[in-house]
């Protein structure tokens, strides 16, 4: 069998036209691969996945999955090539073709089908709050649009709960979205379903003008870059941690209780920091916390590394050994810190997936900022009463 | 009455492709006191010309349009049959149908229609055009050279040796540039200062020669032919006249400062001379360095010298320089590459810049020549990165093009002086000049290792502590490395100049993308720029190799001497002058000008302008409330004219 191919240019075009436009500008330098956090532990090789593309040739399915969206190599490459969209467009055009991953197809099913990806009832959207929170109206200053994930995973609505009391606390006037709104869509948006992903949208959008929505406070990162970047419309969109930066250093919220020397580390997501520009309010949140004794890990702020969690990687199986999480609980471990603190959910999913395989679940806890501020103001919504420093 | 001749030229295919030539020609003579309307296929050759000149005598013409290319490219052309045939040159008009139409659109209707309207115009201006008469000066003719290095050095040779007097500024205490810091050059690995000191000390020995070390300029006033340059001589602290460069002084110094020369690599004294070979031979005291002027006492250097040449009081003086022609060879600067904080610059030890590399390998180096670590031991193993900051979007996106050159040197030196392995971590290797390619083979042949693929991180090892680890990707084989090494030598973006942007404004100079200095045309204008009299030569224009340096040092030379061989120049008519009788002193023409032509005569309060600085573009006769100013050849009645012309289509 001839071991010769032949570039297939329709296929490069394709790509191209699904938004891979940046393609062409790649020179094959392999920074992006020499960046690639994935690189020295699976075969996902990101410049062949870009020059496949160049070149339209059969096989880039093999490992067009391989990419979590960090962004890293975006950053780094000397020729500017939006390495993301590329991605993004090649998942495009092939997942068309009945591609998609058995892991995947639950994801997008659920997405189509309820409008979030993890198979919740719609209209049991908001139990976790239980109607003890009020729901947004146009009097209202901030709409704290709750990711779905805080929504429907029973870890991850502590971070929902937590982020309603501190707004509750901060006197702040602010609601809830209705149960009808869908996922923001950023992760099917880098699966590569675009379409899907425009009708999520395109329903979001038709609620904050209905509201009159002017800012939005997301617990995700991974809304807020969806909100600021794909959906195009004039909103003021903040990441939770930079307003309570923001409440504290103004005065208007106090954290009061003395963690007592606990020796905190943090993770950086990629969609906070790389993608969203945002390092120092984390960080300045987790300062302003008494006895809070604050370390970094040698990979942080623009050179964080990923945990696995973007690009839908959050529904996709890793083998052991195949996963960043797994690293990054190994690096927060040596610096001796007993918590780690991360400002995205998808984070913590990963991270307490690896917590618990590796068997550190009483080396180190993961939690978010805002679980940690919220301790702070020796607020607790948990039953029996939380005491991180206890933990420790 | 005028009697106009229109030529339209078909430029080969260039502008026949997308206009319809013959269509002009015939509209052209339906115009107004046109004589005789004609189309040709290339009307700068010689028969085109002769057509011209013979239709000037026949049909007793008195305004000639040529509808053809740029007037950049052939209005001295046309200009020239025009004299040749007894009419004055001003009388010409170019109406330009290729750069301004037919290389624009492939749309031939369009093209068509714009070049009518053009044409049009420029019949109704040609009407109204009256003979200009050029204005003749005096021209000053010697020439100042901006920077001692070897573009600097070669350019103030060759100047000096035709017999003009040439003032070589260097704003260091030594003239050598970077290549006095050099220890071997590529190709040839011939020794950098064996070739280059010759030089410096034939500078110094030059009669017609006046080095100026230790000097910026900080004024420049006048124009081509007649420069009125103010130099800032700073103070050295050292009377150079009285020193006779024993160095006693240098000896006996306990200041210490970092040395600039040796890349900060080592310590110098307070009062020296950067290297051995400097010229001049004579010190300067670093005032941030010196103990005396830190600390109020010391004054060591004073007693130990006989000739009584050092002088604490000293301050800076300026020297006011007149020449006709001017040469910048400013050189260049390496990018600070500590923000690009993957590659560990200035965090881990046996991270170093070429230059810094440069200074190891010099045997009147910090090592003495010996190639060692910071901590004294012999690396056992090398990898050069490749475009660090250059070709890089992020950063830097021109090729700083010798980079993969002296990366290819710095090879050879590694396996000559040590025993260490080498690895080469690249994207392209560019080897494009005399003896490059073999010389790229020969190290090859020297058992280098070349790995394709851009450097992405320099990390510290995990498992031998001041060990380093390049990662990176090997783009042939598609793996991942991971390579412990000793030393990492990176190959920073050459850039600008941090001054550069303050010297383009001395000299009003326009700066290119990357910020070096804008030549006025990339091809068959490399050295000059768009300041008459103002060339450049060497790396302040784009990075290059000394060969290419060199070449445009004598050319710059060259230039710099068409203009000072001459005792006269001709300076163009088209400029502009102020009627005074209507000139009502509000100044708008002397805040708009860019040349700094107009200046504002405060005893009869009206604008008055420097006809040797106007450029004639027209923007004081725009701003002139009260028609005052007259642009001439573009008065106000010609270009509204033009635009009637235009307007019909």
């Amino acid at each position: 069998m001839s071991q010769a191919v032949t570039p297939y240019l329709e296929m490069s075009q394709a790509i191209m036209e699904a938004g891979g436009e940046a393609l062409k500008k790649c020179y094959q330098c392999g920074t992006c691969t020499g960046t690639c956090p994935w690189t020295p532990i699976t075969h996902f090789n990101i410049r062949k996945l870009v020059r496949y593309g160049q070149l339209g040739l059969d096989g880039i399915e093999e490992f067009m999955w391989g990419c979590s969206t960090c962004k890293f190599c975006v950053d780094r490459c000397p020729r500017g090539v939006e390495i993301i969209d590329v991605v993004t467009a090649i998942r495009n055009v092939y997942s068309g073709g009945g591609m998609l991953p058995q892991s995947l197809r639950s994801f997008v099913g659920s997405m189509s089908a309820r409008g979030n990806p993890w198979s919740g009832d719609q209209a049991k959207r908001n139990d976790w709050a239980k109607e003890k929170y009020p729901l947004y109206s146009s009097d209202k200053e901030y709409l704290f649009w709750t990711c779905c994930t805080v929504c429907y995973d029973p870890r991850n609505v502590r971070l929902a709960k937590a982020t309603a009391e501190i707004l509750n606390q901060s006197g702040l006037s602010w609601g809830l979205p209705s149960v009808d709104v869908n996922c923001c869509g950023e992760s099917l948006k880098k699966v590569g379903d675009l379409e899907l992903f425009e009708r999520l949208k395109s329903n979001n959008l038709d609620y904050f003008k209905s509201q009159g929505v002017a800012k939005i406070i997301t617990v995700s990162p991974h809304c807020l870059s969806s909100f600021k970047k794909d959906y195009g419309e004039d909103y003021k969109v903040l990441h939770f941690s930079e307003l309570i930066a923001k409440l504290t250093k103004e005065g208007k919220l106090t954290p009061k209780k003395d963690f007592g020397g606990v020796k905190v580390t943090y993770h950086d997501p990629c969609y906070l920091g790389r993608h969203s520009g945002v390092y120092d309010a984390p960080r300045d949140v987790l300062k302003a916390i008494p006895g809070l004794d604050f370390v970094e890990m040698e990979r942080s702020r623009e050179q964080s590394m990923c945990c696995g969690g973007g690009g839908g990687g959050l529904w996709m199986e890793k083998m052991k050994g195949e996963r960043l999480s797994d690293l990054r609980i190994e690096e927060a471990l040596s610096t001796g810190a007993s918590i780690l603190a991360t400002a995205c959910p998808y984070c913590i999913t990963m991270f307490e997936d690896s917590v618990r395989t590796l068997n550190a679940d009483d080396q180190i806890k993961v939690k978010d900022v805002t679980e940690l501020f919220l301790e702070s103001l020796e607020i607790n919504i948990d039953e029996p009463v939380v005491d991180t420093c206890a933990l420790v | 009455m005028s009697r106009i001749g229109v030529f339209v030229c078909h430029c080969g295919l260039n502008i026949a492709k997308t206009v319809r030539v013959s269509e002009l020609a015939e509209l052209a003579a339906t115009l107004p006191d046109v004589v005789v309307a004609k189309d040709y296929k290339f009307m700068c050759s010689t028969p085109g010309q002769e057509m011209i000149v013979n239709d000037i005598k026949q049909h007793k013409l008195d305004r000639i349009i040529v509808t053809a290319c740029s007037p950049l490219m052939h209005e001295q052309t046309f200009r020239k049959v025009l004299a040749a045939s007894g009419l004055n040159q001003y009388l010409l008009t170019i109406v330009n149908i290729r750069e301004q139409v037919s290389w624009v659109t492939h749309d031939i209707e369009e093209g068509t229609t714009k070049a009518k309207a053009l044409l049009n115009g420029a019949v109704y201006r040609a009407r109204l055009l009256a003979p200009l008469t050029s204005r003749v000066i005096d021209v000053n003719p010697n020439v100042m050279v901006v920077g001692g290095g070897i573009a600097g050095i070669q350019a103030a040779l060759e100047l000096a040796n035709t017999g003009k007097k040439v003032y070589l500024v260097e704003k260091n205490s030594t003239i050598g540039g970077h290549m006095a810091q050099f220890d071997k050059t590529f190709p040839t690995l011939d020794c950098s200062a064996c070739i280059l000191t010759p030089k410096m000390d034939a500078v110094l020995q030059h009669k017609n020669i006046t080095m100026m070390t230790s000097c910026e300029v900080s004024e420049v006033k006048g124009f081509v032919g007649n420069f009125d340059i103010t130099v800032r001589q700073k103070a050295r602290y050292v009377d150079h006249s009285k020193c006779n460069a024993c160095l006693a002084c240098t000896e006996k110094c306990p200041g210490k400062g970092i040395s600039e020369w040796d890349e900060g690599l080592v310590k110098r004294k307070a009062i020296y001379i950067p290297f051995p070979q400097a010229v001049p031979q004579k010190p300067i005291i670093d005032k941030e360095s010196c103990t005396f002027f830190k600390k109020g006492k010391c004054r060591l250097c004073e007693k130990a010298c006989e000739q009584k040449a050092i002088d604490f009081e000293q301050q800076d003086t300026f020297v006011q320089v007149k020449v006709g022609a001017v040469i910048l060879a400013t050189g260049f600067d390496l990018m600070d590459t500590k923000p690009l904080v993957q590659y560990g610059y200035g965090k881990y030890p046996g991270v170093y810049n070429a230059l810094e590399v440069e200074r190891l390998f010099n045997s009147a180096g910090p090592t003495g020549g010996k190639v060692t670590l910071r901590d004294g031991s012999e690396p056992k193993s090398i990898a050069l990165l490749h475009c660090i900051g250059s070709r890089d979007k992020n950063n830097h996106e021109h090729c700083s093009r010798v980079c993969c050159m002296y990366s290819l040197k710095f090879a050879h030196l590694f396996k000559e002086k040590t025993s260490a392995d080498v690895y080469q971590f690249y994207i392209d290797m560019r080897a494009a000049g005399k003896g490059y390619e073999e010389f790229y083979n020969r190290i090859i042949e020297e058992d280098v290792k070349f790995i394709r693929g851009k450097g992405a991180r320099v990390t510290q090892s995990a498992d031998e502590p001041g060990r380093l680890v390049v990662e990176a990707e090997d783009t042939i084989t598609g793996k991942f490395i991971k390579l412990p090494v000793d030393m990492v030598v990176l190959s920073p973006a050459i850039v600008p100049r941090a001054d550069s942007k303050d010297v383009a404004r001395l000299f009003n100079l326009s700066t290119d993308k990357q910020g070096f200095f804008m030549e006025r045309h990339p091809k068959l204008a490399p050295l000059s720029t768009m300041s008459e009299g103002i060339f450049i030569a060497g790396v302040c224009q784009s990075p290059k190799d000394i060969p290419d340096t060199v070449a445009q040092a004598y050319g710059a030379a060259a230039e710099a001497l068409t203009i000072v061989v001459k005792d006269k120049m001709e300076l163009e008519a088209t400029t502009a002058m102020v009627n005074p009788a209507s000139c009502c002193g509000c100044q708008n023409c002397v805040r708009v000008c860019p040349y700094g032509a107009p200046g504002f005569n405060e005893t009869k309060r009206v604008s008055e302008i420097n006809e040797a600085l106007c450029k004639g573009c027209g923007l004081c006769a725009s701003v002139c409330p009260t028609s005052a100013i007259i642009a001439r050849h573009f008065t106000n009645d010609q270009v509204l004219a033009e635009m009637e012309g235009l307007m019909e289509f």
